[in-house]
């Protein structure tokens, strides 16, 4: 029962995060590549982003914070933290890095400062869904693996 | 700027050049205008000259001869004078005598004023002379004459010169001159000019010595001196001589004519004519006269009294000349200027021209980009719509997400379309060479559309003819583009009737066409005559708009082709060898036709009939224009017969390759489905009235493996059905009876029923036939009663038909396993395979593996090129490499063409003998697909260049992944499916 409710609980965070834009198909996609074979494929699919994209997101930081910004480094950066994303299928995120993206390429300062800001919200607003999804999915496998016992 | 200058300066100079070659024409128009002038002017000079010297020639002569003849009487005279004179004793002349004979004779001498004779007396004898005649010798002063030597007083005269009786000649200078000479040379001598007495014109006396008798001819001067009796003599009157002269020729007025004595060349003496010679100097001639004196020379100058005047032709010709050049000059100029002036218009042309062009490619690839960027979220919204679809709507909110979701893919289609369309423009388009299933990409296409079909209650129907083989090499893509194109747009204007798409060979169809016209001519009218019922023998029984295609055609085509059907089934080679097979593809249908003023522009992009067709039906009319553009890609040409409220029907011809069995492997993995071959061997009975709709569903069944026997009734397909079961069928297999639904009346079935249930029970037949009604739409449905197994709905499509069959015949599960969709496909084609996924990104990286992992291949993972390349050196047992295309360091198009480098180095090896041991493959080439996240044609192209196979796009999709993996890998056949 209490396995049931969880992963209601957990159906109804996803479609939350569906219906809030901050996931697309593609999460689904993943979704549906997690099967018997391979039971923790979202979760460990969900940590390497999130480790991706924590490093990226301290370089962005510290590099934004130089007064002459190297705007090739930010970009390529960018480029791979949207890349994360929408293989993720952090749709927000993404977008925001189109964003980010742009500024990079206009050579904007005050732009890619308040872009990188906006990737920042997004990613952590994902993240901490992404976490409270996470327990979820490692308390429904502990109840799973503990009926199994 | 530079160039712009130099251009100017060009042209400067040329514009001086060109004034410098107008002042140099006119100089040398004005220099031939004198050339001219001055030739005639010559000429006509010379002429005038030749004029004047023939005509001073003949005064000369004229004046010659006149004087001769006088000079001969003169001489004659003389001769008179010595013979009566002298010879007769007494003289039979005396002074009467002589005057009245000259006077007599005057006539004879018209020059001579008179003429005298003096006789020679020396002094010794003047005395007795002088007694005997009377009178005293006198001077010419008419004084007594002083004591002389001799003298030669005159003793006859003429009487017009009868005052110079008595004179003596010698006193006179000349004449005595004139005497000395004339008795020594014994010729007629001449005086100089000078004025005669009496007339005071200018003359000269003419001198004639008379001999005594007995003067030898070759006398000395002495003894002429001695034998000289006297003289006679006569003065010429030259001035009225010449003038005389001249009053008998014509253009007397014309000429000044002098004449000289030039005795003395120095002091030419004038003898007639003006002192100081006046007329037209500079042309003159002289001519030589000679008067019978040698000593004395006389000459005739002649010249014209006025200048000749300038002949008019001398102004005329070459001012005319020069007209014609100056025009020719004129022409040539304006020519020039026109040509100037046109290469100038044309190089204006050119840049237009460019520009234009420049403009073209730029709407192409805005069009293309466009496109593709209205696409991508286009994408978005259609996959959100689908989403919202599968959650929990109401009913309004539903109908409203799916208007959203038709509207997206309406638009989704023809932004496809315009893209399609800007990618011909833009000359990027290319077909495809691939092998592939016509049969089934058309069976495809027939299911798009059988739900409309179905609504509409028409009949939508496909024929392939035997002949074609059954895989092609081509584009399916595009020609299933073309054919959904045209099906579209006869199932949007069709409303009854039919839709059916058939397919023969070229050759064929051509073959068929001849024979029907040889039948025409024969006198069948077939063809032109409606038949009696009103129906038509076409699919649908309705009229077509092209009547060749109706039964009597459709019959000759199928009968053809029926005795070579089972060779090519067998992959025999049939009818043609050559590489290339030539479809003819006509699509027919009975809708609302393309009225006759639209006919001509029905492939104009963007043109419909009319602007109310859109309003009623929707769309854009570009698609018949884009179907124009491939069908001539392919090597075919499209056209089409219409006729208002009957129908169209469109044909189009595509060149395909034939595709050998030895090549590409198996055909078959590109196909999405086969059928099932379950019903190989059985036997079905079909009862249609139609003969066409019985021939698509024969060619149906046919392709599943089923024989075919057709009724036009329900009775006759029973009669039949007794009537053979006489024979002893094998009656092993379930026998199978479709029915239109036509024939399928009311009553009939039950009919039908107790019948096939009669005939079970007395054992004449196994079994029931399986009933199967094939029915057009849904409200047909209602009609089949429970005496039917199964109802087939139209489209018929080999597979649906089989899926149907099974059903009926309940051996559906264990074959409907053999149909698998895109990614039980996929499956197929990775399982078991080494995979290579190169990604710099983890998480993408994670997700790509765990997407292939899922279709059940091994994979393994880089995360830089430089791993990659590691991990390929030769030999590996990869199968294929997925490669990121922007990674740092080394970057997806960088390794990949290292790892081709490296491989073709592998392979000279390999051909030089030396073999990696446990290589087993002839040639290394490893299947290099590009992943990318931006799929647009630059990317495309570099991905070409640098050696990959192919690209996907990045997150994955299923269908694009299939499409590029299919050409690659070959599915193993023992695969744990």
């Amino acid at each position: 029962m209490a396995a049931t409710a969880l992963k209601e609980q957990l159906n109804g965070l996803v479609n939350s995060m569906f219906a809030e834009g901050l996931l697309d198909e593609q999460f689904q996609q993943l979704q549906m590549l997690q099967d018997g074979s391979n039971p923790g494929f979202v979760a460990e699919v969900v940590t390497l982003f999130c480790e991706d994209s924590e490093r990226i997101l301290t370089e962005l930081t510290k590099l934004m914070d130089q007064a002459l910004v190297d705007y090739s480094k930010v970009d390529a950066y960018v480029h791979q933290l949207k890349g994360s994303s929408s293989s993720v299928g952090a749709q927000n995120v993404k977008l925001a890095c189109i964003q980010f993206r742009q500024f990079c390429e206009e050579n904007n300062k005050e732009g890619c400062v308040r872009a990188l800001n906006v990737v920042k919200h997004e990613y952590y607003r994902l993240r901490s869904k992404f976490e409270t999804m996470l327990q979820l999915e490692s308390r429904i496998q502990a109840y799973e693996n503990k009926q199994q016992n | 700027m530079v160039a712009g200058a130099a251009a100017a300066g060009g042209r400067r100079r040329w514009w001086l050049n060109r004034t410098a070659m107008v002042v140099v024409w006119v100089v040398v128009s004005v220099g031939i205008w004198v050339g001219l002038h001055w030739y005639i002017r010559t000429v006509s000079m010379r002429k005038a000259e030749e004029a004047l010297e023939s005509m001073c020639e003949e005064r000369a002569r004229m004046l010659q001869d006149q004087f001769a003849v006088s000079v001969n009487h003169v001489h004659a005279l003389a001769i008179l004078v010595s013979t009566f004179h002298y010879r007769k004793q007494p003289s039979a002349i005396d002074q009467e005598t002589f005057a009245y004979y000259t006077a007599k004779t005057a006539f004879e001498r018209p020059l001579l004023n008179g003429v005298a004779y003096a006789q020679r007396v020396v002094h010794a004898e003047r005395g007795k002379f002088e007694s005997q005649q009377g009178w005293t010798i006198k001077t010419m002063k008419q004084e007594p004459s002083p004591v002389q030597d001799e003298y030669a007083p005159v003793i006859f005269s003429q009487k017009t010169v009868s005052y110079i009786e008595a004179l003596d000649m010698m006193s006179g200078e000349e004449d005595r001159e004139n005497i000395l000479r004339a008795r020594a040379t014994g010729k007629a001598v001449l005086t100089n000019p000078f004025r005669l007495l009496g007339s005071n014109h200018l003359g000269v006396v003419l001198t004639f010595p008379v001999y005594r008798a007995g003067l030898p001819a070759d006398a000395t001067v002495a003894q002429r001196v001695e034998a000289t009796a006297g003289y006679l003599g006569g003065a010429f009157d030259v001035e009225s001589l010449v003038e005389n002269l001249l009053r008998q020729l014509a253009g007397n007025q014309d000429i000044m004519v002098n004449v000289y004595d030039v005795t003395n060349t120095s002091e030419p003496l004038i003898m007639y004519g003006p002192q100081n010679p006046d007329g037209y100097m500079p042309l003159s001639h002289v001519s030589m006269l000679d008067f019978g004196d040698p000593f004395r020379k006389h000459q005739m100058m002649c010249r014209y009294s006025q200048k000749p005047p300038i002949p008019l032709s001398a102004i005329t010709t070459p001012s005319g000349v020069f007209v014609i050049c100056m025009l020719a000059g004129y022409i040539l100029y304006a020519a020039w200027n026109r040509y100037d002036n046109v290469k100038e218009d044309c190089r204006k042309m050119e840049e237009l021209k460019v520009q234009a062009e420049a403009a073209d490619v730029a709407k192409s690839q805005f069009l293309a980009t466009v496109s593709h960027e209205i696409r991508t979220p286009m994408n978005g919204v259609l996959g959100m719509l689908d989403m919202l679809l599968d959650t929990d709507l109401n009913l309004t909110q539903k109908d409203y997400a799916q208007t959203a979701q038709i509207c997206g893919k309406a638009l989704i289609a023809l932004i496809n379309e315009v893209l399609d369309r800007a990618k011909i423009e833009a000359g990027k388009l290319e077909i495809e060479a691939v092998p592939f299933e016509l049969r089934s990409i058309l069976d495809d296409v027939l299911s798009l559309f059988s739900s409309k079909s179905r609504e509409k209650g028409i009949e939508l129907a496909v024929f392939v003819s035997h002949k074609v083989p059954e895989i092609v090499t081509g584009d399916p893509g595009r020609f299933r583009q073309i054919i959904t194109n045209l099906v579209g747009n006869s199932v949007k204007f069709t409303e009854r009737g039919h839709i059916f798409v058939q397919v023969h060979l070229i050759e064929n169809a051509n073959k068929v066409m001849d024979a029907k016209v040889d039948t025409d001519l024969n006198g069948c009218l077939s063809d032109m005559m409606v038949p009696s019922d009103g129906t038509f023998n076409t699919l649908s029984g309705l009229e077509a708009a092209d009547r060749r295609n109706s039964w009597e055609n459709f019959k000759l085509l199928v009968s053809n082709e029926m005795p070579q059907s089972d060779k090519c089934k067998n992959g025999m080679p049939c009818g043609m060898n050559s590489g290339n097979v030539t479809l003819m593809v006509s699509v027919e249908d009975t809708g609302i036709g393309i009225p006759l003023q639209a006919q001509d522009r029905v492939f104009t992009p963007f043109m419909q009939a009319d602007s109310s067709t859109s309003r009623n039906y929707g769309g854009t009319g570009i698609g018949l224009s884009i179907s124009k553009c491939l069908v001539e890609l392919m090597g075919g040409q499209i056209n089409f017969i219409s006729r208002p409220n009957v129908g169209s029907t469109f044909t189009f011809t595509a060149i395909f390759q034939r595709c050998k069995k030895s090549a590409g492997g198996d055909p078959k993995r590109t196909l999405s489905e086969s059928l099932p071959t379950g019903f190989k061997g059985m036997k079905a009975f079909l009862v249609d009235a139609r003969p066409v709709r019985s021939a698509v569903t024969k060619y149906h069944l046919q392709r599943l493996g089923i024989t075919v026997e057709v009724a036009s009734t329900i009775k006759m397909a029973l009669n039949a059905l007794s009537g053979q079961n006489g024979c002893l069928r094998s009656g092993k297999r379930p026998y199978i009876l479709l029915i239109e639904k036509d024939s399928w009346t009311p009553g009939m079935d039950v009919y039908l029923h107790d019948q096939l249930l009669e005939w079970k029970q007395c054992g004449q037949i196994p079994e029931v036939p399986k009933v199967i009604l094939l029915v057009t739409s849904e409200s047909d449905k209602a009609k089949a009663g429970s005496f039917v197994d199964t109802v087939i709905m139209k489209p018929l499509r080999a597979s649906t038909v089989a899926a149907c069959l099974q059903h009926a015949l309940g051996m559906g599960k264990q074959q409907r396993k053999e149909m698998p969709n895109g990614s039980a496909f996929l499956h197929s084609l990775l399982a078991g395979k080494n995979i290579l996924v190169v990604d710099d990104n983890k998480v993408n990286l994670r997700v790509a593996a765990g997407a292939l992992k899922k279709y059940g291949a091994k994979v393994e993972c880089a995360e830089s090129g430089k791993d990659a390349l590691s991990l390929l050196q030769l030999p590996h047992n990869f199968d294929a490499c997925f490669m990121d295309v922007q990674m740092p360091e080394m970057d997806g198009f960088e390794a990949t063409r290292q790892i081709r480098l490296m491989e073709s180095k592998a392979n000279e090896e390999v051909k030089c003998g030396e073999t990696y041991e446990g290589s087993e493959r002839a040639e290394w080439h490893l299947p290099i697909l590009a992943m990318t996240a931006d799929v647009i044609q630059a990317t495309y192209e570099e991905c070409m260049k640098c050696g990959m196979d192919g690209y996907v796009s990045k997150p994955f999709e299923e269908q694009q992944l299939y499409q590029a993996v299919a050409k690659f890998l070959v599915s193993k056949p023992n695969s744990d499916l």
